[in-house]
């Protein structure tokens, strides 16, 4: 019987934002992208409440540290996928090589 | 009690003319008889008060000792209050010298506008004109009122102003333009030494206003050594060089003759060039403190006043000649100066405002009638304009000194006052002069006022509005040196510097050489250009001392000098400049701007747009981050991997 430890929640945090990493990077489709940053903050979440919980089990700061995070993604998500949609509208690519206009 | 009143408003007469000036400016402009009349009487009205306030200065003989001072508005204030506070307020000082001022420049000016009336009429420019005027008599009143440097200064910039307006009017003509632009930097350029001189003043003693610095520079030793103050006179009187006509920047004067000749008039008795006067007057402590600054005075003086008088006699232009006469009248007074005689410069100024200023306008009238300022073409005009002509003749009598007009008083004045004081050469300089003076000034006379008619010209007397002021000023010219004969010496009792030298003494001797000189001087004239009428020995003498009648009738090189200063010098170091400039500091310039370019189109190549190759690199740039703490911060590694493994 192997118990669960601050390692194995550590570890999955890493795989989970390799992961999302891999595909914010890779990724060639936006939605996909923004999936993928959602798996990258999520993997920090995880992070954040089993330190909470293993290392500081007295106080909630983790959580309350996570739901915030979680907040914020929210939003992010909303504005990205609002630029997302105002750029498919214009009849744009919402591929990402091809969005490059923030250069000179 | 109105003269209480005007005493202690005194600052009422520069505000008339201003206030006038603006009306016209605003108000009357187009109505041309509402605007003369306006002008004309608010300038009278002016002089009344001036003329009330000099009244009461010249009734209390306290105030020839202790002026008195007050300030009428409060405009700046420097500095921590308290501590080292520099007040600079608009004031009033009024003793004896400023209230002649007062009462001569208002009066003159009132007479010339009157004057301009009819020599100005049917000009388009006729309301210009006279708002033009206004404002120089206000700026010249309120830099006689000033209580301190400061607003002399301004007051003293507005002249200038106003001279370089004034010259220019007939802004139509090049050679109008040209002068007054000459007038102008030619006095900009002294005005950076005088500013600098107020500006060392007021750094070494703290304060503009002139009674406190009159009190500081009697003891200057606790403020600063004997070599900075004299460096501090030298720099002031630079500004009264050119604006008082002294030699070498004397250039601009002659040019003046461009403007409209009652501008001429005013320019060259009342206001503008006297303003230099006045300030080496005002500064009389100043420069008493240092002798050798008072010697610069002395000799640039009576320098002038001989090479002024050497230029005169050969001109030909009746305005020019004049021109020339103020610019060694000037000389006279600065001479006066030089030799610490306030009360002779300031009575030698009083006079020379009176019968310059009406042979000015005398001038004015005769070009008027005849057109042309040459005085070879002119000629028996006397029949035709006997009040012009008569009234010259007073003011060429006073002008050369011959008793009892009042020019002899005051030159004779000067004279004695130079060789009271030990210098025999100046004497003889101004001893000479004076003989030069009553020769060209007559031979003026005798070629456009007597001899032959011309019969191209059909001279007409001018309308009495011009005609009036003649006759004041010639009375003036007559009586105006009663005042400081030498065994009744009301002027010194009233106006002088240190202390007031006693009537009494006259010196025969200097008097009397001095009216032979004048009589020599008009005898050499007659001989010369009316007793001959065909002018042989005239261009006898000419053509035998050819390079002398050269060397004068070019007015002796010297703008043909500074011509040759500027083409060489300033602009031979311009075009250096110029290529320093372009070269180096251009160079220097563009080298920053395109090593920036060329910098920027490198890294350019880094920025390509993609969101992707930023959030790779930002990462990398974390993972170097955290392998680099991992590797030498023992506690951030701990941290960092022991929450890891």
């Amino acid at each position: 019987m192997v118990t669960i430890s601050l390692t194995h929640y550590v570890m999955l945090s890493a795989i989970l934002f390799s992961i999302g990493l891999f595909g914010v990077l890779a990724k060639k489709n936006a939605v996909s992208v923004l999936i993928c940053i959602e798996l990258m903050l999520n993997a920090v979440n995880i992070n954040f409440i089993a330190f909470s919980k293993y290392i500081t089990p007295a106080d909630f700061m983790g959580q309350i540290f996570a739901i915030f995070v979680i907040t914020v993604a929210a939003a992010e998500v909303g504005v990205g996928l609002a630029i997302i949609i105002a750029i498919y509208r214009n009849n744009l690519p919402v591929d990402l090589d091809e969005i490059d206009w923030l250069k000179w | 009690m109105l003269v209480e009143f005007a005493m202690h408003h005194a600052w009422l007469v520069p505000l008339i003319p201003a206030l006038s000036f603006l009306i016209i400016v605003f108000l009357t402009r187009p109505f041309e008889k509402l605007t003369a009349f306006l002008s004309v009487s608010f300038m009278a009205i002016s002089c009344f008060f001036a003329s009330l306030a000099a009244y009461g200065v010249f009734n209390n003989h306290e105030l020839a000792e202790h002026p008195l001072v007050y300030n009428f508005f409060n405009w700046l204030s420097i500095g921590i209050p308290g501590a080292n506070e520099l007040q600079i307020n608009l004031g009033v000082q009024l003793d004896p010298t400023s209230a002649m001022m007062l009462f001569m420049v208002s009066f003159v000016a009132t007479f010339i506008q009157l004057y301009s009336v009819g020599y100005m009429k049917g000009d388009p420019g006729f309301s210009t004109f006279f708002s033009y005027v206004s404002l120089f008599a206000a700026s010249m009143l309120l830099l006689v009122i000033s209580s301190n440097l400061l607003e002399m200064f301004v007051a003293w910039e507005g002249v200038g102003l106003c001279s370089y307006l004034l010259i220019g009017f007939y802004s139509h003509k090049i050679s109008a333009r040209e002068a007054a632009k000459k007038a102008f930097v030619t006095c900009r350029v002294a005005d950076f030494g005088l500013l600098l001189g107020i500006l060392g003043l007021v750094i070494t003693f703290g304060t503009l206003d002139i009674m406190e610095l009159n009190d500081k520079i009697n003891n200057f030793k606790e403020y600063t050594s004997y070599g900075t103050l004299t460096l501090l006179a030298v720099l002031v009187f630079i500004g009264p060089i050119a604006k008082s006509g002294q030699f070498p920047l004397h250039v601009w004067l002659p040019d003046a003759m461009e403007g409209p000749t009652p501008v001429s008039a005013l320019i060259h008795a009342a206001t503008m060039v006297v303003a230099g006067v006045y300030l080496v007057a005002r500064m009389m402590f100043l420069f008493d403190a240092v002798p050798a600054a008072m010697n610069m005075v002395a000799i640039t003086g009576g320098f002038t006043a001989l090479f002024a008088a050497l230029i005169a006699i050969t001109q030909t232009e009746i305005k020019r000649i004049l021109a020339y006469s103020t610019v060694s009248q000037l000389g006279y007074m600065m001479l006066a100066l030089g030799v610490g005689s306030l009360t002779a410069s300031m009575f030698h100024m009083w006079t020379h405002a009176f019968f310059k200023a009406l042979m000015f306008l005398a001038a004015g009238s005769v070009i008027h009638a005849v057109h042309t300022p040459n005085v070879w073409k002119m000629g028996g005009i006397v029949k035709k304009m006997p009040v012009t002509s008569w009234t010259f003749v007073v003011g060429g009598l006073a002008i050369s000194g011959i008793p009892p007009f009042a020019g002899f008083w005051s030159k004779d004045e000067i004279l004695v006052a130079t060789m009271n004081s030990g210098h025999y050469v100046l004497y003889a300089m101004g001893a000479f002069t004076a003989f030069l003076t009553a020769f060209y000034m007559w031979r003026l006379i005798f070629l456009a006022f007597y001899g032959k008619e011309k019969p191209e010209n059909h001279p007409h007397e001018s309308p009495w509005t011009m005609c009036v002021p003649l006759v004041v000023l010639a009375v003036g010219a007559t009586v105006g040196g009663f005042f400081g004969m030498p065994w009744n010496n009301m002027w010194a009792h009233w106006i002088f510097f240190g202390e007031p030298h006693h009537a009494g003494h006259v010196a025969w001797g200097a008097m009397i050489s001095s009216v032979a000189l004048a009589v020599a001087g008009i005898y050499l004239a007659y001989r010369l250009y009316l007793k001959d009428t065909e002018k042989v020995k005239a261009r006898q003498l000419a053509e035998k001392y050819q390079f002398w009648y050269q060397l004068s009738f070019n007015k002796f090189y010297i703008d043909e000098i500074f011509l040759w200063f500027n083409h060489t010098v300033v602009d031979g170091s311009a075009k250096l400049m110029y290529l320093f400039d372009i070269y180096v500091v251009d160079g220097i310039v563009n080298g920053l701007g395109g090593f920036a370019r060329l910098t920027g189109d490198g890294l350019r190549v880094l920025q390509t747009g993609s969101m992707q190759n930023y959030a790779l690199v930002f990462f990398l740039g974390v993972l170097a981050v955290t392998i680099l703490m991992a590797f030498t911060g023992p506690s951030a590694a701990g941290l960092v991997l022991g929450g890891v493994m």
